[in-house]
Parts: C-alpha cells; structure tokens; sequence
C-alpha cells in the first residue's frame, strides 16, 4: 500500500512532530531568546545577573556535588541489584516489583516520605530516641547540619532514583546470553573477572543510557531537595524556580533554564565519548 | 591428557529426573559421543561434568581424581558451546587467548599457542576481527580454537555443529576429526545427530530418557543395537522391527531359517534396511511395496512385512513398482532378535 502511496508514513508521523515542535521546540527557542535578551534586543544581562547572584555559586556546586555523589552509588545499586535478581529462580519478579515501586511516586510525595522520617519530630529521631543514643530532638535538615542535609537529600534521591537505572540494567543484563558467562568460567575467570572482562563490556549500551538519563535527571533535582531543604540546600532548578515565581525574573530564570541544559548537553556528550558503543562488539 | 569416570550419576530438577543412575568410563585420547532426543539428559550430564551443574548424587573422576565440588576451572577440561559462546567484545586472537589469560600465562606462551590453535583451525587471516565479521562456521572455529589453545586434559562439546548449514556442516564434521586426532584429547561430544556421532565417534553412548541404553562403537551400535530405540534411533531409515511367531526356537522365513534364543512363542526380529537382498518371492522375506523411491544411490522401499510397516533398501539399479510384491534375501550375521516383551535385544551370538 505504501508503495502507491509514499506520503502515508510521513502523514502518519507528523501529528508527534507537530505536537513535539508546538511544546518542545517552540518553548525551547523561546526559552533561549528570553535567556539572552533584554527588552527584545540580544543581551548577556540576564546571564550576568544569574551568574552574579549570591546563590548561583553555592547552587551549582551543590547540583554537581549531588550529581556526583548520587550517581555513581545508584549505577553501582542498580548493577549489584540486578546482578543479585539475575541469580534468582523464583520469586524474581516479586522482588523487582518491589525494587521499582518508588519509580511510581511523584518527587514532591518522596520529599516528603523523607521529610517524616528525617525532620525534628520523624521517625528517625524516635527511634534514635528510643534506643537512647540522642537525648532530645536533633535537627538534621538546617543551614548549620549542612553534611547531614546533604545526606538526607542524596539518601531521599537514591531512593527515589535508583530504580529506574535498575530497571535498565537489568534489561541489558537480559541481553547478555549465559553461555558468555559459563564460557569465561569454563576457562578459569573469577567471579569478578566475569562480571569486569564479560558482563560490563557487553552491556555497556544499557549502561550509557542509564548513566545519560540519570545524569540528566540529577542536572534536574528539584522537589526532593526542596522539600527537605528548602532554601538551605540551594540547587539550579530551584533558583529557576525562585527567579520565575519570586522574584518573577523570566529572563534570569530562563539563563537558569539554559546553563542546566548545556550541562546536560555536556554531560551526555562525555557519555557518548567515554563510553563508545560499537554495534559490532555486541552480542 | 585423561580418563573420565562417570560413577552412577543421578540429577532431578524438583520432581523431574533428568538422569537415573549414568555410568560410563571413556579412555584416555578417547573421542565418545552422547548420543540422543532432545530432554533425555545428555546436555545435563555434560553440564555435570563440566561443573556448570552439580549432580544429585554419584561420582565423576577425572584422570582418577575425583572432580565433584571441584570449579569447572580446576577440573582441567574447555567447552566449546552450542552457540559458540564467543565473545563478541574480544578480537577472535583475544578469544582465543582468553583461557590462556585466565592461567596468567606469559606473552610468548599466550602468542605460541594462539598461533597453534588458529593454524589448526585455519583462522589465521581473522585474529585481528571481532567475530560479529565472521560466519557461523568460523565462530565455531574459533570456539574449538579457544578450547584446544589451553591443550585441555578433556574436552567438552555440547551440540557444536548443529547450529551450521548442512553443507558447512559436513565440512566441520570432516575437519573436527582431523583436528582433534591431531591434538589426540579426550573429547565427549553430545549430539542428537546421529550421522555426527556415527562419523566422528570411537565410541557412543546412546542416551534415553535419564538413561545410557548403550554404548558401543559406532558400528556395533548400528549393526547390533542393544534396545528397540537404539535402533530406531540410529540409521536413517530406523530400522524395521517384525514380530515373527516361534516355533521349536526357530523361525521360518521363506526357505531361510533361523535359530533364535527366544523362550516365548513370538520374537521380534530387528532388521536393517540395506541388509537384503533381492531374491523372488516366497524364497524369503517378502515386503508389499506401497511405494517405491529411487533416492539416488539406492532405491528405497516402503510397505508392509507380515503387515507390518517397514522400509527396505535395494540397489539402485532394481526396478520395483508401487504395489509389487518382493522377495528379500536376509542375512543371518546382520539380524538382531529381540524380546518383544522388553524390547531388548538378545545377546549376538546367538
């Protein structure tokens, strides 16, 4: 039928390349105009304010501080969790299921899951309590406990996060036949060498989209660290955030806007560079 | 180099016995094959062996050193796998070197073998490839290349050609046997093809349902199989089995007859196709052809005997018509006689 009718797979395709351009490419180009623009003529002024704030430092340190801390541990979870899942017989998809159930909570509602348990009055601090090693209701979440709050927030985003890496890891693992693994123990390797020399090369398409799609979503906390830090754990997102309904700076929390996505850029770009994946190299 | 034991082996998955008791002793150098269906357990037993599995219950020894417990690593054998296994994030020298590696060797020892393996196996021209470049045929060189370049005291095949075009296929079958009379390893070698098996074997082990049903050389497991499915099993066509009615410990058939050893009134007479000849009618076996195919080399029969099915081979050069009734010449030495009750076939020299 297509062969009479060349147009149908383009006319098929273009209500999603519509829709894309009208909400995504349309916003974006807005967005960067509205970044490097003052009163309609090309300006840097709304960057040099960002980048002059007294936030913007301490923001972006903070965000890649997170990203850095965040990451790694939920790529190396996410790699011990599905290696751990792949030696199970029965039972297998009762534990993934429940390994993935914080994927289906909004960030706001896991802020607060980890607010109940980490503010003066949560769990934690009953049961620290309780087994009396505090004596009275400690704070951890405050502008003087920044360590502690910088460990509830990244706790709260592992847990909230880790899942979704997990889920592609285990999907690349799936990919990885177990004559591989067998051979390479027929012929002496370790344990470790197996899961360094066979299973990590082999599944290291799974592994780039993990790590691109959770290093972007890092670039993007918000919610999470908003509602256990608030203000006291300044990120990008949230100075966006405070630019565009505080101080209701379009323009600032545009450049905001724009700095988080040429990081991401970046980042994606170091990916796709560190981590080759050649198409001949795959089972 | 060494000998392997296989004491009694059991192994059940839950309520499913997959072996019942396997024992075999294969020779040092010796070239065995399991030989059988899909799911009667030789690719279990080769997997015990191997200790990618651990069995039930039983023994297996290795050059009379017990391996059970042991890692495949230290129980001294290599494996080449159904679908090569070959790693496809490694140049095809790499793979070949990987066992080598794992051992620590030095750089001379690791280029010195390669090199052996892949002049074995003719590979040299790829080392430098990654084997997604290669055809199925040269991915299965490189898994025996890999295999042999650690000169393994046994090695293990499960199933290596059957994932090759037929032609490619025959080829590999040639060259195997080369190959592996050269390096002179003790090799057991699971197939559910019989021509495999019959070709490259010193020995078979016909296995079925959990169970060795024989083992033999090739042609004594072809010419005298020990149960009725051995034999049609093996031999393409299987072979005919007509029960015969008894009298005084013989049967008549035609003008021939035949002291057989049976006890009861009825024996089941296990009969070759290409182990006739043609006389006339009455003077032997007779078979009503339904119908007849020149196949080429020989013309091939299929009808009844004693109304019973059975397929028959002549020479090509016979002219048999569809419907015809024939005579065929039987040969005593080349007949196997079995309990129809059991189904086990009566000792030879009878």
């Amino acid at each position: 039928m297509t062969q009479n009718r060349p147009w149908i797979p383009y006319a098929l395709i273009l209500p999603s390349v519509v829709f894309l351009c009208l909400l995504f490419v349309v916003p974006l180009v807005q967005t960067i105009w509205l970044a490097i623009s003052e009163n309609g003529v090309p300006s840097l002024a709304n960057m040099r304010t960002m980048a002059g704030d007294l936030n913007f430092g301490r923001s972006l340190i903070n965000t890649f501080l997170l990203t850095l801390a965040v990451v790694p541990i939920q790529i190396i979870m996410a790699l011990t969790m599905g290696s751990m899942v792949s030696k199970m017989g029965g039972g297998r998809e009762t534990i993934l299921w429940i390994w993935t159930i914080p994927l289906g909570i909004s960030d706001l509602a896991a802020g607060m899951v980890w607010l109940s348990i980490l503010q003066n009055t949560g769990y934690l601090n009953s049961i620290l309590f309780g087994m009396g090693i505090i004596e009275r209701q400690t704070a951890w979440l405050t502008y003087q406990t920044p360590v502690a709050l910088f460990i509830g927030i990244a706790i709260a985003e592992i847990w909230r996060g880790t899942a979704i890496v997990m889920i592609i890891i285990v999907a690349g693992l799936n990919q990885v036949p177990k004559e591989f693994k067998e051979a390479a123990e027929i012929f002496g390797a370790s344990q470790w060498t197996r899961f360094t020399r066979i299973t990590l090369p082999l599944i290291r398409p799974a592994l780039q989209s993990a790590l691109i799609l959770r290093t972007v979503l890092a670039f993007e906390v918000f919610a999470v660290v908003y509602t256990l830090g608030g203000r006291n754990f300044p990120v990008l997102v949230g100075e966006a955030y405070n630019w565009q309904n505080q101080n209701q700076n379009y323009g600032v929390a545009a450049a905001y806007a724009v700095l988080i996505m040429v990081i991401s850029l970046a980042a994606t770009l170091v990916y796709l560079k560190a981590i080759k994946v050649d198409p001949e190299r795959l089972p | 180099m060494a000998n392997i034991v296989i004491d009694n082996i059991k192994k059940s998955f839950g309520a499913f016995q997959a072996l019942k008791g396997v024992s075999l002793t294969i020779n040092d150098g010796e070239f065995v094959s399991l030989l059988g269906p899909s799911g009667c357990g030789k690719t279990t037993l080769l997997r015990i062996i191997a200790g990618l599995e651990t069995a039930t219950s039983g023994d297996i020894r290795i050059g009379e050193r017990s391996v059970i417990g042991l890692p495949p690593k230290d129980r001294g054998l290599a494996m080449v796998f159904q679908n090569y296994a070959v790693f496809p994030h490694m140049t095809v020298f790499e793979n070949v070197a990987f066992g080598l590696r794992m051992q620590k060797a030095d750089e001379a020892r690791v280029k010195k073998q390669v090199e052996k393996a892949a002049g074995l196996l003719h590979i040299e021209p790829y080392l430098d490839r990654y084997p997604n470049k290669l055809s199925g045929g040269q991915r299965q060189r490189v898994a025996v290349a890999r295999a042999l370049a650690v000169e393994p005291g046994v090695l293990l095949m499960d199933e290596p050609l059957s994932n090759l075009d037929a032609l490619l296929r025959l080829e590999m079958r040639t060259e195997l046997k080369t190959v592996l009379q050269e390096a002179g390893t003790t090799t057991i070698y699971v197939t559910h093809d019989q021509t495999e098996a019959m070709g490259l074997s010193d020995r078979i082990a016909v296995v079925h349902d959990g169970r060795i049903e024989q083992v033999g050389t090739p042609v004594e497991v072809y010419n005298h199989p020990a149960t009725r499915f051995v034999g049609s099993f093996i031999g393409n066509p299987p072979m005919n089995f007509i029960t015969m009615p008894v009298n005084n410990g013989q049967v008549a058939v035609g003008a021939q007859t035949f002291a057989v050893p049976a006890k009861g009134s009825e024996i089941v007479l296990g009969l070759r196709g290409e182990t006739v000849e043609r006389t006339s009618t009455g003077q032997g076996l007779d078979i009503q052809v339904r119908v007849a195919e020149p196949m080429g080399p020989h013309l091939l029969l299929t009808g009844s005997i004693l109304g019973q099915p059975a397929r028959v081979i002549l020479p090509a050069t016979e002219a048999v018509k569809n419907g015809e009734i024939v005579g065929l010449k039987l040969d005593a030495s080349r007949l196997t006689w079995l309990s129809p009750e059991s189904g086990v076939s009566y000792p030879v020299a009878a």
